[in-house]
């Protein structure tokens, strides 16, 4: 465990603006493990940009860099991503 | 504003076409700096939902970049810029179905506050047990409401205090460990939800004695403060 690690929920506002619905009861499914659990659980570090991270195999679910007008999201490491419709 | 500890400071604002929003939810706050340097921090929403104003309780961080300006620089009628409000992972569900447990440490027990005012504004019944640890009885937030809310409203309010005690305390003086939760928490059979919210290793600890205490671990839902917040 590292003090520097947050969960999902820090990141409600970048993901909110990015995807324009709330992204943290949306249910992602690692690409790495298959597990699956909401956004607002997962594992969040804080570096130049933002790293998610799967709670029960730590691999890299998303990374997010913002720019002031623009935004990089890498999804590699989820393989679906449920959302309410 | 109003001071709630030598540390903290609670801040209203009022907020044109504010939606409202689910205790538990935070804001993301921006600051602009006169060179356009921008810093922005999340903070929890200390207040029950309301359209036109909503609080913030802040803790000033000394060498943080945000806390500072809030708790001492920004004065009444100063405009900030909000977002929000923001996160549907970790709020209060009027609908629960058994007992809620919320554990708060430190400035942890902002979103924990928004959730109780928000059960008492809707006269809600849910049992309801905050389980708040603080370092002495006066880095205690919201002491004299949380009285009343235990009181007036069934909300029943236990304390830990790690560092320091006053003389004659009753309550727990140390960290929250397993054997405390124990004591504390509804049994697993009774538990609708439990919402931590602290410093990532007072949630780490507590997150997983409730864990090893039989409780679901998607019915323990967690909110960390980073070392790095302010």
């Amino acid at each position: 465990m590292s003090e520097l690690m947050l969960d999902g929920n820090a990141a409600a506002g970048v993901l909110q603006e990015i995807f324009a619905v709330e992204m943290t009861t949306a249910v992602g499914t690692c690409d790495h493990c298959g597990a699956a659990g909401e956004v607002g659980r997962v594992q969040l570090y804080r570096g130049a940009g933002i790293a998610l991270r799967c709670p029960s195999c730590e691999a890299l679910l998303m990374k997010i860099v913002t720019s002031g007008t623009r935004a990089w999201v890498d999804l590699r490491g989820l393989r679906t991503l449920q959302l309410d419709a | 504003m109003r001071s709630e500890t030598s540390r903290t400071k609670t801040i209203a604002f009022d907020v044109p076409g504010w939606p409202g929003h689910r205790a538990g939810q935070h804001v993301d706050v921006r600051l602009t700096a006169e060179d356009g340097y921008q810093a922005q921090r999340s903070y929890s929403i200390a207040s029950a939902s309301d359209n036109a104003r909503l609080e913030l309780t802040v803790e000033r961080l000394d060498d943080g970049e945000v806390s500072p300006y809030l708790t001492e620089e920004l004065r009444l009628g100063d405009a900030i810029e909000l977002r929000g409000p923001v996160g549907g992972y970790f709020v209060w569900d009027p609908s629960a179905q058994g007992s809620v447990l919320l554990v708060g440490g430190g400035s942890g027990v902002v979103p924990l506050m928004a959730m109780a005012r928000q059960r008492s504004a809707d006269g809600s019944t849910i049992p309801t047990r905050l389980l708040y640890s603080a370092r002495a009885w006066e880095d205690v937030i919201y002491r004299d409401e949380l009285e009343q809310l235990g009181q007036d409203d069934g909300l029943d309010v236990i304390y830990t205090l790690t560092r320091t005690q006053p003389a004659g305390w009753q309550g727990y003086d140390r960290r929250v460990d397993r054997d405390l939760l124990a004591e504390v928490a509804p049994a697993p059979a009774e538990l609708a939800v439990a919402f931590v919210c602290g410093p990532t290793p007072f949630v780490e600890a507590v997150a997983g004695a409730l864990v090893e205490l039989g409780h679901e671990p998607l019915r323990v839902k967690t909110e960390r403060f980073g070392p790095t917040g302010g």
